[in-house]
């Protein structure tokens, strides 16, 4: 194989895996998260307004692992620069 | 398919390029702030304000509490900064309603440059609240060796925030035009309705972490003595 196709299947392999750790992770986290919020809401509801809004801090702090992982697949499949590399190379000679 | 509006140029001399984010950030700007000029050049304080000046000071109230509840005592110092970055990123997420419209937070260059933003207020924050000395000790905190730990998560922070925010634009971009390829009227809808819900709630968690972020950097160091009667 010659380094475009390498590099070529190193890319969509990657970007899915990527995106499906990407996904798995933070969807279990946020899951605990939700959860041990509404069981303190259900113990404290007049505490719910600040109970919420960490909450929602919490979740995109979570959610920005995923918005990394998002970012690399897309970078992977879209801008690569390797691929952009290879591709100047073989047209350019 | 272009990733951010960097990619459509309207005009371009040489290295300078007028592209998509420069003209929808100018935009922006225009409507908030002759929207703003508007509202507030006919203020009441009788009975029977007008709506544009109701509407005004709910959010105004609103971010001013919010503000309070993060910890910050004196908010309307801070409501200046913290507000323009709600207000900036929300209309920005709302005007996807209008169509043939990008979000310019879905370039990564609005984003760093907000996230500069919020990087260079902390400390000056900081520093007007505790003076020099006392906010640089602030790094020193707990102990000296946490000293390099501190630095690296001011950097890291602040590239979190942008990184963040044009995620969370781009992919709801991508994932309608995506979609309009392949079923053409009802999808497309609702997932603009979910960009519109997580371009709100996106600009709510920049504003509430750049809050965060500047109460941990102006609060008092010596504990304030507690009376109990």
């Amino acid at each position: 194989m010659d380094s475009m196709t390498i590099i070529a299947v190193a890319s969509i392999i990657i970007a899915g895996i990527t995106t499906s750790f990407g996904c798995m992770g933070p969807a279990l986290a946020e899951g605990r998260a939700v959860a041990t919020a509404l069981t303190s809401l259900a113990q404290q509801p007049d505490a719910s307004s600040t109970i919420t809004r960490t909450l929602f801090v919490g979740l995109a702090m979570i959610e920005s692992t995923a918005i990394y992982c998002f970012v690399v697949s897309m970078i992977l499949i879209f801008a690569n620069p390797f691929w952009n590399h290879a591709i100047a190379k073989a047209t350019g000679k | 398919m272009h990733l951010t509006p960097d990619e459509m140029i309207f005009w371009q001399l040489g290295f300078i390029k007028l592209n998509a984010t420069i003209v929808f950030t100018w935009g922006l700007m225009l409507l908030l702030a002759v929207g703003s000029k508007l509202i507030t050049g006919r203020l009441s304080t009788g009975l029977n304000p007008s709506r544009g000046q109701i509407i005004l000071e709910i959010l105004v109230t609103g971010i001013e509490q919010q503000i309070k509840e993060v910890g910050l005592n004196q908010p309307k110092k801070y409501l200046g900064f913290l507000g323009t970055l709600f207000l900036f990123v929300a209309v920005a997420s709302l005007c996807t309603l209008i169509p043939g419209y990008e979000p310019p937070t879905g370039s990564l260059s609005t984003t760093t440059a907000l996230a500069l933003c919020v990087f260079v207020a902390v400390p000056t924050f900081g520093i007007k609240e505790q003076g020099f000395g006392g906010y640089l000790k602030s790094y020193a905190e707990p102990t000296i060796i946490m000293l390099p730990f501190n630095i690296i998560s001011e950097a890291s922070r602040t590239l979190a925030l942008a990184v963040r925010l044009f995620g969370n634009m781009m992919s709801g971009a991508m994932i309608i035009a995506i979609l309009l390829t392949i079923t053409p009227f009802l999808f497309p809808i609702i997932m603009t309705a979910l960009g519109l819900l997580t371009g709100m709630v996106q600009a709510y968690i920049f504003s509430i972490l750049a809050a965060v972020y500047i109460a941990a950097a102006t609060h008092p160091r010596k504990p304030q003595a507690v009376l109990k009667t």
